[in-house]
């Protein structure tokens, strides 16, 4: 096995296109995991931590673009209060030590299904800027990035640079089910965006299909439902309807965390729950980034 | 390879390390450092935390060429003083006279990732100190002489301030 350890992201594309078999390394709370217990023998580590583009935030065109090695912690630090679904989500991950290494950019290159970063990138709407030396870059949006159980839209000689997405026009909520409050991984998980501006509602689904993937029916129909100019109240049936819409959208498995049947049930549960959680935020004209603490 | 890393202030230089190799595993195995202990590999226990560039760290998660040219403080590096007349770490007496070790495993990590607390808050209230040490597991204490020796630790710290 060979470490390869560029300070560039030129060198770092570079030596992608020349080792296309060399595994992207981040914060290593996947890819060392797999490593310690004989899971995976890459040819070549990449370790991109001394890339310091790869660290910075910055916006541009209205929107943010997060490198990916920018930590979950400095993401609830830093960003929380622009991408509130999105840090709910990450004060999840883990623990504070695997929150200090770990990285959406590292989240999307293992592309679990259970990625805690997953559902807040599709309900927000975001993109992933991806790179090669060869071609350039790329923008994938979220909701095309996902390919399959651990398998994600990236070419071999690609790496991914950044998400965009925008600042949190509305509320924004992440549940997640678990066994208790730190180390789990999502046995399903939900993540609400409402866009007033677009009358739109966004939702991710997590740990519920081969891969984290939206709701759309759940989507156009509750957007039509919202009293959008009014700020009424959110109807029961309508919230019960919109829950049963998610559910459709899974299709979950049986497995070691729970079964296909209690992951449709929660995700029913939470997508009510924080759908209704959102709107009376909207209603009481809560500020976009105020959502409470949720998961 | 070679592996260049400041560890408890000191240069070092390392040889032969294996690429694959965590920084948990050259630390004991290569640097004769073995009070970072080496539990589940995966992150799950916390027993392997110390500081990376001054930032807890499982150090079984971190690869150990990751290192190079990085600062990294470990359980050993705590106490103040020359070997032979040192003073432990407000944090490691307020362990030892709590009641907070028993079979000892745990109490390296738990000590490194409670000394990073209060020093980022010194009056961490009893929710802040289990949000911090929701990584470190303990299977003997029952964590309540832990909580006891992170408050004890804290009051000492800003006593002596």
């Amino acid at each position: 096995m060979d470490f390869l350890r560029p300070v560039s992201w030129a060198d770092a594309l570079a030596a992608k296109a020349e080792r296309p078999g060399a595994l992207p390394l981040q914060g290593g709370t996947d890819v060392m995991v797999e490593i310690n217990f004989d899971a995976r023998r890459p040819e070549a580590l990449l370790d991109l931590t001394r890339v310091r583009d790869l660290a910075e935030w910055d916006t541009a065109d209205g929107r943010l673009r997060v490198g990916a090695g920018v930590t979950y912690t400095r993401l609830i630090d830093e960003l929380g209060g622009r991408l509130p679904g999105l840090a709910q989500a990450s004060r999840t991950v883990g623990s504070p030590q695997i929150r200090n290494r770990g990285t959406v950019g590292g989240n999307l290159g293992a592309a679990s299904p259970a990625g805690d970063g997953h559902p807040p990138l599709l309900a927000g709407g975001a993109e992933i800027e991806a790179e090669s030396a060869a071609r350039g870059v790329r923008m994938i949006p979220a909701a095309d990035f996902f390919t399959g159980v651990k398998r994600n839209a990236l070419e071999p000689d690609e790496l991914i640079r950044a998400f965009w997405t925008a600042p949190a026009s509305g509320p924004q909520y992440f549940s997640k089910i678990g066994t208790r409050n730190a180390m789990v991984i999502a046995v399903c998980s939900f993540a609400v965006a409402l866009h007033p501006g677009e009358r739109r509602v966004g939702t991710g689904l997590g740990s519920a299909a081969p891969t984290p993937r939206r709701a759309t029916a759940a989507e156009a129909f509750i957007s039509a439902e919202l009293d959008w100019d009014g700020r009424g109240p959110l109807a029961d049936p309508a919230a019960r309807r919109f829950g049963e819409l998610v559910t459709e959208a899974a299709a979950p498995i049986d497995d070691v965390r729970g079964t296909g049947a209690y992951r449709r049930h929660a995700l029913a549960v939470m997508a009510r729950r924080t759908l209704t959680w959102a709107w009376n935020d909207h209603r009481a004209g809560a500020p976009a980034g105020s959502g409470r603490e949720a998961s | 390879m070679r592996v260049n890393v400041t560890v408890n202030g000191s240069h070092e230089t390392v040889d032969d390390v294996w690429e694959g190799e965590s920084l948990l595993y050259m630390l004991r195995e290569r640097m004769g450092l073995p009070g970072s202990k080496n539990a589940c590999e995966q992150g799950e226990c916390g027993s392997c935390t110390v500081y990376l560039d001054g930032v807890p760290a499982c150090a079984c998660l971190v690869a150990a060429g990751q290192a190079e040219g990085r600062d990294v403080r470990t359980v050993e590096g705590l106490a103040e003083g020359q070997p032979g007349d040192e003073r432990l770490d407000p944090v490691q007496e307020a362990f030892a006279e709590s009641g907070a070790v028993q079979c000892g495993f745990c109490t390296p990590g738990l000590i490194v990732q409670s000394h990073d607390l209060i020093e980022r808050n010194p009056a961490p209230t009893d929710a802040e100190i289990r949000e911090a040490l929701a990584g470190n597991l303990c299977r003997c204490t029952g964590y309540e002489k832990i909580l006891d020796a992170v408050r004890l630790a804290a009051e000492r710290k800003a006593a002596a301030k």
